[in-house]
């Protein structure tokens, strides 16, 4: 093997991630080249500075007893939680319907929780002053966009003659999973189009329909294994004017 | 950290998650360049992973897991609104094939603070990768994971970070003094 394709291989042999066999064999190469042997030292000491340089911050005491704190709170509540299911045989009936009636209210707090997430990204995302990754109306150049970006693909609407205009698209998260979120107007209101599989985390447990959200206006639906949710502090009409021309395109 | 499935039955959050603290902060104030801002950011990075630790599958790994929290929480943050994620790796940064400054000098001369300073000039998605890899000594795998990339875009996203880098270290000595 020529010199140049040793050194392709000296990153992943530096980061001890080549198979072992060939790191012999690119371990005997070094011992016999005195150029790749110089380039690897090289290697090792970059990557020994910026072990070293990237040590560099320490969190204040406060914060580590903030976060303690917080965390042992909610297991003495987990712990407690725990307590409701041995009791579960001497309750009986009376407490089935206790714990019917607290999944209920767990899945509706779940439900606000994905909201109130969705809320702040919507208003986290149009006070930054880039709100979008891709500026464009045309959704020919923003749906491709996404393409590779997110795991799914989706069909966005045709909007001539209608009061809606797309501003653009980025790429968003909710509990850890990739979507797409799209910016339209409508008469100066900004409103957020999320998209996410729908399968995905606590996705699985929405219901479809129409909601309010710290006081934005919410629907949210599934279609062809997607998450689609529209919010906005447009009117509740504006948002299901433009939840139909979503659910009707493509 | 890899757990087995019966050690994370009995281990609790507290157990995984603490003794990442230390790391996890340093790695916050690197993305976000600003005390305040890594500090929210770690803590809504607990707190998410606390609420979702039902969803964190035993025998996974919970480091690349928490890291994939704060990352993400960071990229929908204030300051991760200003990052464009990158995913076009290869029209991406164009980096230079060659420094000015001979490889042999540019690390021997380059200080504790060069190196820290060329880091902050690098994109994040070159830093965080170069942090992953080299500070928390994530493999490969573990380092695709936390980033959601494929393992053959690590590799090249990392050649190109460290490339990116020693230009970076180059221009910081040439710009600045030698002084050891």
């Amino acid at each position: 093997m020529a010199c140049n394709e040793w050194r392709d291989k000296l990153d992943s042999y530096v980061d001890g991630e080549l198979m072992s066999s060939e790191a012999a064999t690119l371990g005997a190469h070094l011992r016999s080249c005195a150029e790749c042997a110089a380039d690897g030292l090289q290697r090792v000491q970059m990557k020994r500075a910026v072990q070293v340089a990237g040590k560099r911050y320490e969190p204040s005491v406060d914060l580590r007893n903030k976060i303690t704190k917080s965390i042992e709170v909610k297991s003495h509540r987990g712990i407690a939680a725990k307590w409701k299911f041995v009791l579960i045989p001497a309750l009986g009936l009376l407490a089935v319907a206790f714990l019917l009636t607290s999944y209920l209210g767990s899945a509706r707090a779940e439900q606000q929780r994905v909201y109130s997430e969705l809320a702040d990204l919507h208003v986290a995302t149009l006070a930054s002053s880039t709100q979008v990754d891709v500026l464009s109306t045309d959704r020919h150049t923003v749906k491709p966009w996404f393409q590779g970006k997110v795991p799914f693909t989706f069909n966005l609407p045709d909007l001539p003659g209608s009061e809606f205009s797309l501003l653009g698209g980025r790429v968003a998260y909710l509990e850890q999973v990739s979507g797409a979120h799209l910016i339209y107007q409508v008469r100066k209101h900004e409103i957020s189009v999320f998209i996410f599989p729908d399968r995905e985390g606590a996705m699985r447990s929405l219901s479809s329909g129409t909601a309010n959200a710290a006081s934005f206006n919410l629907q949210t639906w599934t279609k062809n294994g997607l998450r689609y949710f529209v919010i906005g502090d447009a009117s509740g009409e504006d948002i299901k004017t433009l939840g139909r021309l979503l659910q009707n395109a493509g | 950290m890899r757990v087995s499935e019966d050690r994370t039955s009995a281990a609790s959050f507290a157990d995984l998650a603490l003794p990442l603290f230390d790391q996890l902060y340093n790695f916050a104030h690197w993305l976000t360049q600003d005390r305040a801002e890594a500090e929210d950011l770690v803590q809504e990075t607990y707190a998410r992973a606390l609420r979702g630790f039902s969803s964190f599958h035993a025998g996974t790994n919970f480091q690349a897991w928490i890291y994939r929290i704060l990352r993400n929480s960071f990229l929908n943050s204030r300051a991760g609104l200003k990052v464009t994620v990158v995913i076009d790796e290869e029209g991406g940064d164009a980096v230079p094939a060659v420094s000015s400054t001979p490889e042999s000098l540019l690390i021997d001369q380059a200080t504790h603070e060069m190196v820290q300073q060329a880091l902050e000039t690098l994109p994040v998605h070159f830093r965080e990768i170069l942090l992953l890899c080299d500070v928390e000594d994530m493999s490969y795998k573990e380092i695709a994971e936390t980033l959601s990339i494929p393992a053959g875009t690590v590799m090249s996203r990392l050649s190109r970070a460290r490339k990116a880098l020693r230009i970076a270290l180059s221009e910081k000595m040439q710009g600045g003094g030698r002084g050891l």
